[in-house]
């Protein structure tokens, strides 16, 4: 018994440190602080990944885990570090919503994902309903950073973490087959994202990443 | 392995090499042929299921439900590669895309088409899933393509809404992975749909209404249901015709088809929640939503991309409802509106082309100017808004008359939803198609084979269906159940 009480409350503060630097990501007003953030979230994944892999003994989860930390730890902060610096993109983020009331919208839908979650998984196993209640609680925190930024390189971390949310979910979900296959497909999808940006060269055409300035190219309204 | 076995690994390599061999082939025109040529094979393949189908295997599937959508995916893709043929010569000519461009357009188109037929074909709810990620991608890239601000701003749009939704939806197959675990235990069976669909009145009911909630959030969103219907205009708007008439013909049906199979687990599960009147709310809403946007179009894409949004949630409704004439009638409305979407969107591809603008003011007098091409666009959209006695009549009447019988007030909420898009439709098309032909226009070069097929079958299917599609549908809608 005393094994399984260590692995429930290390799994428990992995993914509650991981709710934690989701509502740190939402108050950030630096981009770099906020890449810095993004990838102590993504090292803290890897973390709760691998723990996940010894626990439940699977050992492809280690595969997981090793892309959160390589690819969503290291690489993907480093290359939106350098899109910054290279296309001069103004490190003062603008929010649409204050400090003040997105901490507060945010409290309410962790104790709304915990209240939803919790009540309907009585019957499976304390490890993973605690898990998915947190998941949940960091997708849910990512999609409201996402409403919240109007820049879009803040947009592409809030679904970032939205994501580790998802992976979190699905490692928990003990046994689940294919986790390996779906975090790798998420990853292609980031690297898209993430050249989509470069490549597409935003601001050459918009001159600024601030997702309301394209707003106003919408064809309709010409 | 037996031959059918081959057949389906078949559907799934043909597409995926000839991405790669388009990728490398530098000529447009070898290129156009080659696509349409894969597309053309795949499309026999997809046929050759229809007489012997393999047993399911641990990832790949071929049932009643899905093997009437592969065969309308393939179908459609075929045509579509016909007049993409003709589309981007085109644009090639008047410099919007360049060789290079074309490389990567062709090498994603096939890339879509195996996405989408892995999507049909997955015995297998993650993979089923992935494959959806992938065909999101994909259009994305391609709705980018003219690097326009508007194409970028639309990419953009689409691919932010769509990776949100199927984030979620991904969030929703955990769940249900979760609720079926109990039950099933570990190992990749656990999320083989044959296997679920059997062991589902077993499940945890409340954890099985929670998974669906995101799964109708998260697929619905890729369906363009309102009022996540945000990204789907603009995506149609701005990228290649052919690809507008995937999105809409193909990619929606896809999306719509993964929500039916979820909503088959919950109707055999005794305890969980009835998904019908989430599903036909969000159908009505949406109907009703797009038939009063529909007046405030001015781009011509943009408008038949409401009319989509409208057409889905029709097609969402009837699913809701459910029973066997709702699920047959839901059924026969998601082909006829492919068929007929696509269509117009052959036709409007050329239109924008010989005017050299989408824009609804500056088209007038089609039929004199381009006869053959003004009354195809005519043709197409009194079909589209359900006049009889083309197809789309048929479904609607049919989806109209069984709601009657069971629920009239919804039945006139979604008549009035009808028939205001249809004032919509026809005050346009009156401006773009009579009167005196105003401004640039040049001659098309235009294969007008794609468009007459589609219109084609679609009067067809709106006086005679054959008795053996009949009782193939009829079995289908048994399957699909309340």
């Amino acid at each position: 018994m005393i094994t399984r009480g260590l692995d429930f409350d290390v799994a428990h503060l992995l993914a509650g440190g991981m709710v934690l630097l989701s509502f740190m990501l939402l108050y950030q007003d630096r981009l770099f602080s906020l890449l810095r953030i993004f990838a102590l979230h993504a090292l803290v994944l890897a973390l709760a990944v691998a723990w996940q892999a010894s626990v439940q003994a699977a050992p492809h989860l280690y595969v997981t885990a090793a892309i959160a930390l390589v690819f969503k730890a290291i690489v993907i902060p480093l290359a939106l570090r350098r899109i910054v610096v290279r296309l001069g993109i103004h490190r003062q983020l603008e929010t649409v919503v204050g400090v003040g009331p997105t901490m507060l919208l945010g409290m309410g839908l962790v104790a709304l994902s915990i209240a939803v979650i919790l009540p309907v998984t009585a019957e499976a196993d304390p490890l993973a309903r605690e898990d998915l209640a947190f998941a949940l609680s960091v997708v849910l925190l990512g999609l409201l950073m996402m409403i919240t930024r109007r820049n879009a390189i803040s947009q592409v971390i809030g679904f970032m973490s939205l994501e580790n949310g998802l992976v979190l979910a699905a490692t928990g979900a003990k046994g689940m087959p294919l986790v390996v296959e779906i975090s790798v497909a998420f990853s292609i999808l980031i690297a898209f994202i993430v050249i989509g940006i470069f490549l597409f060269r935003i601001r050459e055409r918009f001159d600024t990443v601030d997702v309301g300035a394209m707003d106003r190219f919408r064809g309709d309204r010409v | 392995m037996t031959a059918a076995d081959l057949v389906v690994a078949l559907m799934l390599l043909v597409p995926a090499c000839a991405a790669a061999a388009l990728a490398l082939l530098p000529q447009y025109r070898i290129s156009a042929r080659l696509n349409m040529g894969a597309a053309l094979v795949t499309l026999l393949l997809g046929l050759s299921l229809t007489v012997s189908r393999p047993a399911p295997g641990l990832y790949l599937l071929v049932d009643d439900l899905n093997i009437v959508l592969i065969v309308l995916t393939t179908f459609v893709g075929f045509t579509t590669s016909a007049f993409s043929a003709s589309y981007i010569a085109h644009e090639l000519e008047i410099g919007r895309l360049t060789p290079a461009h074309l490389r990567f357009y062709h090498a994603m188109y096939q890339v879509l088409m195996f996405a989408m037929n892995l999507a049909l074909l997955a015995n297998n709810i993650g993979l089923m899933w992935v494959a959806v990620e992938l065909a999101t991608l994909t259009t994305v890239l391609m709705v980018g393509i003219y690097r326009t601000h508007a194409a970028l701003e639309a990419a953009w749009k689409y691919f932010i809404l769509g990776s949100v939704g199927i984030a979620l939806a991904l969030f929703g197959t955990i769940l249900v992975y979760v609720a079926a675990r109990p039950a099933m235990g570990q190992g990749s069976d656990s999320m083989a749909w044959t296997h679920l669909l059997a062991a589902a009145p077993s499940f945890d009911p409340v954890l099985l209404n929670l998974a669906f909630v995101f799964l109708l959030i998260g697929y619905g969103t890729k369906v363009g249901l309102a009022p996540l219907h945000a990204w789907l205009p603009d995506a149609h708007a701005e990228g290649p015709t052919p690809i507008s008439a995937v999105l809409s013909g193909l990619l929606l049906n896809v999306a719509l088809y993964a929500l039916l199979r979820f909503k088959m687990l919950l109707a055999a599960n005794p305890g969980a929640l009835a998904p019908g009147p989430l599903m036909v709310t969000m159908g009505l809403v949406s109907v009703l939503f797009a038939s009063f946007m529909l007046y405030r179009r001015r781009d011509i894409k943009r408008m038949f991309a409401y009319s989509s949004i409208e057409h889905m949630g029709i097609i969402t409704f009837a699913f809701g409802m459910g029973g066997a004439l709702a699920n047959f009638a839901g059924l026969l409305h998601m082909a006829m509106h492919s068929l007929t979407k696509s269509a117009i969107f052959f036709a409007v591809g050329h239109v924008s082309q010989a005017k050299g603008t989408q824009k609804i003011a500056e088209i007038r007098g089609l039929t004199e100017s381009h006869p053959v091409l003004g009354w195809g666009l005519v043709l197409g959209v009194v079909a589209i808004a359900g006049m009889p006695p083309l197809g789309i009549f048929m479904s609607e009447f049919l989806i109209v008359t069984s709601t009657f019988a069971r629920a009239p007030l919804l039945a006139i909420a979604l008549v009035a939803g009808i028939l205001i898009g249809f004032g919509a439709l026809f005050l346009r098309l009156h401006q773009v198609a009579f009167g005196e032909p105003i401004g640039h226009s040049e001659p098309v070069q235009a294969s007008y084979v794609p468009l007459f097929a589609h219109l084609a079958l679609v009067a067809i299917a709106g006086i005679y269906l054959p008795s053996a599609i009949v009782a193939w549908f009829r079995n289908v809608a048994e399957l699909l159940g309340g």
